[in-house]
């Protein structure tokens, strides 16, 4: 396929899984903001949705002070935010029209839809009201289901689904990094007092974020504990958020890639690598050399697979 | 020239008595509430806002892409109708290749003095590049779409041939599968010749002209502007129906004079490229060398017969407005044949006896640029102010080679299905003909175009003109009115 297929097709992925860990990462900080002070509700929460989604530096530039309004406003509907929700989709639509003969027709009209929405949205006088961007949110969520079961269902299993499957993986896992980078001092071990923690409701917050509430209680079958929070989200294969999930999928697509081509290459040995190194790590040893540290450390080799792809493919 | 006064309207018909190929859709629209075709305008517009049936307006920055009115009333033509014009479109198109092939050629038609040397020669559409070269099978036009109108129920007129990158086959097939989707009752009512293997026919022409080194397998592409062009959306559903890689420029290089595109794979090797972009900006060493959207080396490859181009570079010499006033001569010329599609009677303003009559008619006439298109750089006399006119009168006297002039036609009318009811609006018609090695091929059909304003003639999307399916139907009436049953 054309290599600026393949480029459009990965960025295409990684939008559309941006914009749906936006809309979560929102949701999840509305409820806690939501929560009297003592409980965690407090206003530097927004600091660290700005931090996790990596959008703290272009917000400090506009000058507005940090509360829920501007924050939210920022990351949904602001233009000047390279990466607003309102962005990543007009992104992730601008490289499907480009790539409009790669997508099966679900996909693109997954995407379309979504996007007409917004256009409505925003074409209206005044900023949305409360409902009208719960429900925006909502649409996000949706459309990323719709537009990810679309390629499931319909896509040929050929180098198009590949690149995009790796594209999301990729940036599946930068944003449960992120996610745990702001908030690992809450999930470090020795924060756990007796009779429960504060925390608690900052735990369920990032569970929420990454849509694990639920399936935390089906994997250990006890009440919170942050460490095991951390675990989940990192080391759990079958949690389809964690690191070892996205890499496990990374590889196992870089890999049919490779056979289709003939030929592996310095990304399937890379994320091989990488996904290695997740299988035999333990909470024990993440813990003892930081989770701060390890985190850093996932974040950089995960950018650089994205480069190794680029590179290979010729994107 | 009387029945060009009076307006002929394709369901009505001269006397009022409604056409045989309209009886049917007729009837239907008399039973059917009109609820009905609102509900449905509404379900059509919805449906092509959600594939995306977009185009791009140049200039207009509110919407950079728009959708084109499409009006939910099919145009109908009796098979026995289509023959003749289907004939006409073929010898056509079969003679702007032989021109083509002389005119970059031996110039016979210029020793002849059938047409004057200095119109083709000195035309910014001739292409000095391709002077003196052949190109595969001698086809230059291998796609064109020519416009056609009618105005009186006994012949068709040409009024344009397209022999650049004409587009708009996209709306006719998508035309076509809305309509099914919306009107099943009414595909049960008629037997409408199906239009969906364009497609098929369209790579079956390309094939048949690549270089013989693809050895029976080439490998084709489709080559874009980008997705800002107006034809986006058309240049990617045809590579997709087509199954085919859609590129830009910077997709392809060459390298010792052969094309190849860049993939996941590394550079594979391209053996004909639809191009939907100007000659201009093919190559830029040797065309526009500020254009970014072409491949450089291109020509080269174009030249050493590596890469079939289609259609063939300086295909615009013949579909420029001059030489349409020539194409009468040209079909004698070439073809020994009377034409078989009328031209509209033009006034060539280069001649002085023709621009003294036009200058003295601007108020009936049609004044047309013979570079421009899509309606831009148009007078239509009667609808002008006198602004407008006295500003075409000094252009005229500025520069008269640039311009011709026709009659304002009464173009033939449709019914169209407004929110105020069924009204009748003026339409043309642009059918596509392929044109390949092993044959001409027209599919029974074409994008109907239709102007949606009250008493206007200008049908150019750009101009807010809509579409419509257009039907071609077997002329079954002929059998039923012989057993009565009419």
């Amino acid at each position: 396929m054309l290599s600026r297929t393949a480029d459009n097709l990965y960025w295409l992925a990684r939008y559309m899984e941006r914009a749906d860990f936006l809309a979560r990462a929102i949701q999840a900080s509305r409820r806690l903001a939501a929560l009297p002070k003592a409980y965690g509700g407090d206003e530097t929460e927004w600091e660290s949705v700005l931090l996790s989604s990596g959008a703290a530096l272009a917000f400090e530039s506009c000058g507005r002070p940090v509360n829920e309004a501007n924050v939210i406003a920022f990351l949904t509907f602001a233009p000047e935010n390279p990466g607003s929700i309102r962005n990543c989709l007009e992104h992730a639509r601008s490289n499907a029209r480009a790539v409009r003969t790669a997508l099966t027709i679900e996909m693109w009209e997954s995407i379309n839809d979504a996007y007409l929405e917004m256009r409505a949205l925003e074409s209206r006088d005044g900023v949305p009201c409360a409902e009208e961007l719960a429900r925006f949110l909502e649409v996000i969520k949706l459309t990323s289901l719709t537009y990810d079961g679309g390629a499931y269902r319909t896509m040929l299993r050929n180098d198009a689904y590949w690149f995009s499957r790796v594209g999301l993986f990729i940036e599946r896992a930068d944003n449960t990094a992120r996610l745990l980078d702001v908030k690992y001092h809450v999930l470090l071990p020795q924060k756990e007092v007796v009779g429960g923690s504060l925390d608690y409701f900052q735990w369920s917050a990032i569970l929420r974020a990454v849509s694990a509430h639920t399936a935390y209680h089906w994997v250990y079958r006890t009440s919170m504990k942050p460490w095991l929070v951390a675990d989940l989200l990192i080391l759990r294969p079958e949690m389809p958020r964690s690191l070892i999930s996205c890499y496990e999928s990374i590889v196992r697509n870089l890999d049919s890639l490779a056979r289709a081509h003939g030929r592996q290459g310095a990304s399937q040995r890379h994320a091989r690598g990488v996904y290695g190194k997740l299988e035999k790590l333990t909470m024990e040893s993440v813990f003892q050399g930081g989770l701060h540290e390890f985190v850093q450390g996932f974040i950089a080799e995960n950018n650089r697979l994205g480069a190794l792809i680029s590179e290979q493919y010729l994107f | 020239m009387d029945s060009r006064l009076t307006q002929f309207d394709e369901l009505a018909g001269a006397d009022g008595r409604i056409r045989a190929p309209y009886r049917k859709l007729s009837r239907w629209l008399a039973e059917t509430p009109p609820e009905l075709l609102a509900s449905r305008r509404e379900q059509a517009e919805l449906l092509f806002r959600r594939i995306g049936i977009t185009f791009a307006v140049y200039g207009a920055q509110e919407a950079t892409e728009r959708l084109i009115p499409f009006d939910i009333l099919p145009r109908i033509l009796a098979r026995s109708e289509w023959a003749t014009l289907e004939k006409g479109l073929i010898q056509r198109v079969a003679a702007l290749n032989a021109f083509l092939a002389d005119i970059y050629g031996a110039g016979e038609i210029l020793k002849a003095g059938v047409v004057p040397a200095d119109l083709v020669y000195r035309n910014p559409a001739y292409c000095p590049e391709m002077a003196g070269r052949r190109v595969p099978y001698d086809i230059f036009v291998h796609i064109a779409g020519v416009d056609i109108v009618r105005t009186d129920d006994q012949g068709f007129f040409v009024l344009e041939d397209n022999a650049r990158t004409p587009s708009g086959v996209s709306y006719m097939l998508e035309n076509r599968e809305v309509m099914m989707r919306l009107f099943p009752e009414l595909f049960a009512l008629h037997r409408v010749a199906p239009i969906e293997n364009y497609p098929d026919e369209l790579l079956a022409t390309l094939r048949s002209v690549a270089p013989p080194h693809a050895n029976g397998d080439p490998t084709i592409v489709l080559m874009t502007p980008g997705q800002y062009n107006s034809a986006f959306y058309e240049h990617s559903f045809l590579a997709d129906k087509l199954g085919v890689e859609l590129v830009e420029g910077r997709d392809l290089f060459v390298r010792d004079d052969v094309v190849y595109m860049r993939t996941t794979e590394g550079p594979r090797r391209v053996d004909v490229i639809y191009r939907r972009i100007d000659d201009d900006f093919l190559d830029p060493l040797c065309f526009r060398p500020d254009s970014a959207l072409g491949v450089a080396g291109l020509m080269g490859a174009y030249h050493a017969g590596n890469v079939t181009l289609a259609n063939a570079v300086g295909a615009g010499a013949a579909d420029d407005k001059a030489m349409y006033t020539y194409m009468p001569d040209i079909i004698k010329f070439y073809l020994g044949e009377a034409p078989l599609l009328q031209n509209v009677p033009t006034f060539r303003c280069r001649e002085d006896e023709a621009l003294a009559y036009v200058l003295d008619h601007l108020e009936e006439l049609v004044v047309k640029e013979v570079n421009g298109s899509g309606g831009y750089g148009m007078l239509v006399g009667p609808h002008a102010s006198k602004a407008q006119i006295e500003e075409f009168q000094a252009k005229l006297k500025a520069h008269p080679q640039n311009f011709i002039a026709q009659p304002t036609l009464a173009l033939s009318t449709c019914p169209i299905a407004l929110a105020s009811g069924v009204a009748p609006r003026h339409v043309d018609l642009r059918p596509f003909v392929l044109q390949g090695a092993n044959g001409a091929r027209v599919v029974p059909g074409g994008l109907t175009r239709v102007a949606m304003t009250e008493k206007s003639l200008v049908v150019n999307s750009s101009q807010g003109g809509g579409t419509k399916d257009t039907w071609v139907i077997d002329d079954a009436w002929v059998d039923e009115e012989a057993m009565g049953q009419a």
